[in-house]
């Protein structure tokens, strides 16, 4: 409300004092009804409440009289009493009270609630209710009403007037009654317009906002006519006339989707219920998922109505599906590495070896079964079991804490000595552990891996042993070696010692040998030479001495010669020249050169030699040798009968046989064999008177081994002796 | 000087009667027998004497068989002359030896005196086919 300034109200007031200064009789009521009916007038003429008080202020100074007058106004906007409009007063005397509306102890406050006028003392400023010095001047405060006396109207001013005439001058009654009503007319009209002012203001503002929001909003009665839109919603549901008939068709799904949805809404759903709405973008032609919050709302004037705001949650739904595609994806991606540690759980269980995946803490994460028969206490557990598992634990714990205090890789490993728990057997282990680095290069944990060494362990004792052993077995190889190199040395020794003493005895024989045949040649030399009369003729007697002299001399040389032969062979140094030979022509030749003594000997001699005899490889010399010597043999020791020299062919073995037989004395079973021996001529009766030396048959023999063949005999006493050669077809030095 | 037809037969034995022994027998058959009883003995009268024969033993005193032979055998004079080795040595590889030192025959003892001659007569009448032309030569020079 606009009130004059204070000063202004004076100045005039008290001009118009100054400019005319009546002398009446406030306390007789004196005062025309033209006057009242002209200031009634002024009154309706005034629309301001300020004018209408001063109006009524000069009124009450020129056509009642009164010394001084204040109108004061409850101004509720300040909530303060304040004055309007004032009569007869100084400069000095307007002060501006105003008290609080809210101070009922106040005296004016008190008074503008009180029906009847009510008398002060002091001045208007400062009025107080008993009578204080002597001629203190007194005022009398009329509460202003709008309904005269109604006790339910309040009232909205106070009129302060003195001297002390209400009771008597209804002139003032009268005036403070039509300005009371005046003012609360006045008051009325004022405020129903400003409530109209700010009302339109409000609905202004409530637009806006509710058109601020991007949120459709939608006010419907029951019946669903629609009462407010805002403009997302108008953008949503409001079709015009110019717009294209794809728009309109949007707009009208629209509407039959969102009244669908209050319907099924008011006929299913409790109050104030959210749900989402499909609607189509009437520009785009997309689609708009909204959720829809609709609230039943009842006014007293205008009945029932809903209420539904709409929130566009097409992002809202795109992010949730995406969220959702996240989530599944994040599902798969759970699943699989579900089944990626199912399969490494599989993996660690397969593995035969102790593996545990610990915390940085040192706390046991994981650990496959070969490991928790070290590191958990079995089920029927003793005692000793569980502390057997604390001390593989700490063991554990501190070579794995080495991974950090001793090694700057990532890798550590060396042996721990663990315990079977239920064994109680030592299980001596080489870990092997790992520090696992995350992306962010992040210790997150240190597998490690157990290598059982007992086997090891084992192997290298075997090895050890086997190691032992064979080192005592190389000491003994390595003395027997020694002994066989001594016993080497000595039969090296030996051998040499031998063939010095061979070559000594071959020495001695040759010696002996040359020694004989030295003298042995002057006696047959001289023999030869009496014998043929060198020295002169002899008598029959001395010449049969000499022949005997002779022929024990030539017997002498043959054992000469044959001692000679043996040792030749003994020695090895008995020449062996072969060559390709025919065995019948060797024994004619053998047959012609004993034919003297065949012819001497009377006996009859044959030869059969087989026509598919072959010729064989040997050393005619030594063939011939032995043919001598059994044919000598023959004729020596056959008295009379026959002797037979044979030759045949023996295709297994590829031998030729060289059979020399004859009907003479034979030999005793029992010196079948002697007879080969040196000097072992058979000792019996039957040989005695015969001549021999006793190394002819060991001779043939030695001679028919060096030729690779075999001398054999088959013999009877007094029925004959049958000599064979057997001869190698391709024969062979010795 | 010696008759035309008799032939000097120089015998180098160390033993005294086998030397004895063939000179009685070589005497008896005819021949001038001349005598050594050791090979520098048996080499010196063979170049003094220069005989028609020399029978030589192998084994003798101050220079042995082998080595008198083969100095016989390089000297020019008495190279010629036919060598007999005679020995009681018995063994093949003396034979060789003998052969090797430049012997023309070889005997081994014992030897019976007669089988000396035979051994030598053979071996003068292959010499005196080998030297009859030189003989004719001379002759037809002179």
């Amino acid at each position: 409300m606009n009130y004059l300034p204070m000063s202004a109200i004076e100045s005039r007031g008290s001009r118009t004092a100054r400019a005319a200064p009546p002398k009446i009789n406030p306390k007789i009521n004196r005062v025309s009804t033209e006057s009242k009916l002209a200031l009634t007038e002024s009154l309706l003429m005034s629309v301001e409440v300020s004018e209408c008080a001063r109006l009524c202020m000069e009124w009450l100074g020129k056509h009642i009289g009164v010394d001084k007058a204040l109108c004061l106004i409850a101004d509720s906007s300040q909530n303060r009493l304040i004055p309007l409009a004032h009569w007869g007063m100084s400069p000095v005397e307007i002060q501006e009270p105003s008290p609080e509306l809210d101070d009922q102890r106040h005296p004016l406050v008190a008074a503008m609630a009180k029906k009847h006028p009510v008398t002060f003392y002091g001045n208007f400023t400062n009025p107080h209710n008993h009578a204080g010095r002597t001629g203190e001047s007194r005022f009398e405060a009329i509460s202003l009403r709008g309904a005269g006396e109604d006790d339910n109207v309040a009232g909205v001013g106070v009129l302060l007037v003195s001297p002390i005439i209400s009771r008597t001058n209804a002139d003032l009654r009268w005036l403070a009654d039509i300005l009371g009503r005046v003012m609360w007319l006045r008051f009325r009209t004022h405020s129903l317009a400003e409530v109209e002012r700010v009302l339109r203001r409000e609905r202004g503002l409530l637009y806006n906002i509710v058109n601020t929001v991007h949120d459709p909003i939608i006010l419907t009665d029951t019946e669903g006519r629609l009462i407010i839109s805002n403009k997302a919603a108008e953008l949503l549901f409001g079709s015009r006339e110019e717009e294209s008939e794809g728009r309109r068709r949007a707009v009208a799904l629209n509407n039959t989707f969102l009244s669908a949805a209050l319907s099924r809404r008011a006929l299913e759903e409790p109050a104030s219920l959210s749900r989402e709405l499909l609607l189509v973008d009437p520009v785009e032609g997309s689609d708009l998922f909204f959720e829809l919050s609709s609230t039943e709302f009842s006014d007293v004037h205008e009945g029932t109505g809903v209420v539904a705001i709409l929130r566009n949650v097409s992002d809202l739904h795109r992010t949730t599906q995406e969220l959702e595609e996240n989530y599944r994806k994040l599902r798969t991606a759970e699943a699989e590495v579900r089944s990626e540690r199912d399969r490494l759980d599989l993996i660690i269980s397969s593995v035969a070896e102790p593996i545990l995946v610990t915390d940085p803490e040192g706390k046991i994460l994981m650990m496959n079964d070969p490991a928790e028969r070290l590191f958990t206490v079995p089920p029927s557990s003793t005692p000793e079991a569980a502390q057997t598992v604390r001390a593989n634990d700490a063991n554990f714990s501190s070579f794995v804490s080495n991974l950090f205090f001793l090694s700057e890789g990532r890798q550590h490993h060396g042996g721990i000595s663990l315990v079977d728990p239920e064994k109680g057997t030592p299980v001596p282990v080489e870990a092997f552990s790992a520090k696992i680095i995350s992306q962010q290069g992040e210790l997150i944990g240190i597998a490690t891996i157990l290598h059982d060494q007992s086997e090891a362990i084992e192997k290298a004792r075997l090895y050890e042993q086997l190691q032992r052993v064979s080192e005592a077995l190389e000491e003994k190889v390595r003395e027997a070696t020694a002994e066989l190199v001594r016993q080497n040395e000595v039969l090296r020794r030996q051998h040499m010692e031998l063939q010095r003493a061979s070559a000594l005895k071959s020495q001695f024989l040759a010696s002996v040998s040359h020694e004989l045949r030295t003298p042995l040649n002057s006696i047959i030399g001289y023999t030869r030479i009496l014998l043929q009369g060198v020295s002169g003729s002899l008598n029959p007697q001395q010449l049969g001495n000499l022949a005997r002299l002779d022929a024990n001399a030539g017997h002498l040389l043959s054992l000469i010669n044959q001692l000679l032969d043996i040792t030749r062979i003994e020695a090895g140094k008995m020449p062996v020249n072969l060559v390709r030979i025919s065995i019948s022509k060797l024994i004619a030749e053998v047959m012609s050169e004993v034919e003297p003594l065949i012819l001497q000997a009377k006996l009859e001699v044959t030869t059969e030699v087989t026509s598919d005899l072959p010729e064989v490889v040997s050393d005619p010399e030594k063939i011939k040798q032995i043919m001598l010597n059994l044919l000598m043999n023959a004729l020596k020791y056959t008295p009379a009968g026959w002797v037979r020299v044979s030759a045949a062919y023996v295709p297994r073995p590829d031998q030729i046989a060289i059979t020399v037989a004859d009907s003479g004395i034979g030999i005793a079973e029992s010196d079948q064999e002697k007879i080969f021996e040196d000097f072992g001529r058979a000792d019996n009766s039957v040989a005695k008177g015969y001549a021999g030396v006793g190394l002819g048959l060991a001779i043939c023999r030695r001679l028919s081994a060096l030729l690779g063949g075999k001398m054999t005999v088959t013999s009877k006493p007094r029925q004959g002796s049958s000599f064979t050669l057997a001869l190698p077809r391709s024969g062979r030095g010795q | 000087m010696k008759e035309p037809k008799t032939k000097l037969i120089l015998v180098v034995d160390d033993v005294a009667d086998n030397r004895d022994m063939y000179a009685q027998f070589l005497s008896y058959k005819g021949f001038q027998v001349a005598l050594a009883g050791d090979g520098q003995e048996g080499f010196d009268k063979a170049l003094q004497l220069l005989p028609d024969l020399i029978v030589m033993d192998l084994s003798l005193p101050v220079m042995d068989g082998w080595e008198a032979i083969r100095q016989l055998k390089r000297n020019q004079s008495t190279k010629p002359i036919p060598v007999i080795a005679l020995t009681a040595h018995a063994q093949e590889d003396v034979a060789g030896g003998a052969r090797e030192a430049g012997c023309d025959g070889f005997l081994t003892k014992p030897c019976p005196p007669d089988e000396l001659v035979k051994k030598i007569i053979a071996m003068l009448e292959l010499k005196q086919e080998e030297v009859q032309p030189r003989a004719a030569r001379q002759l037809g020079v002179q």
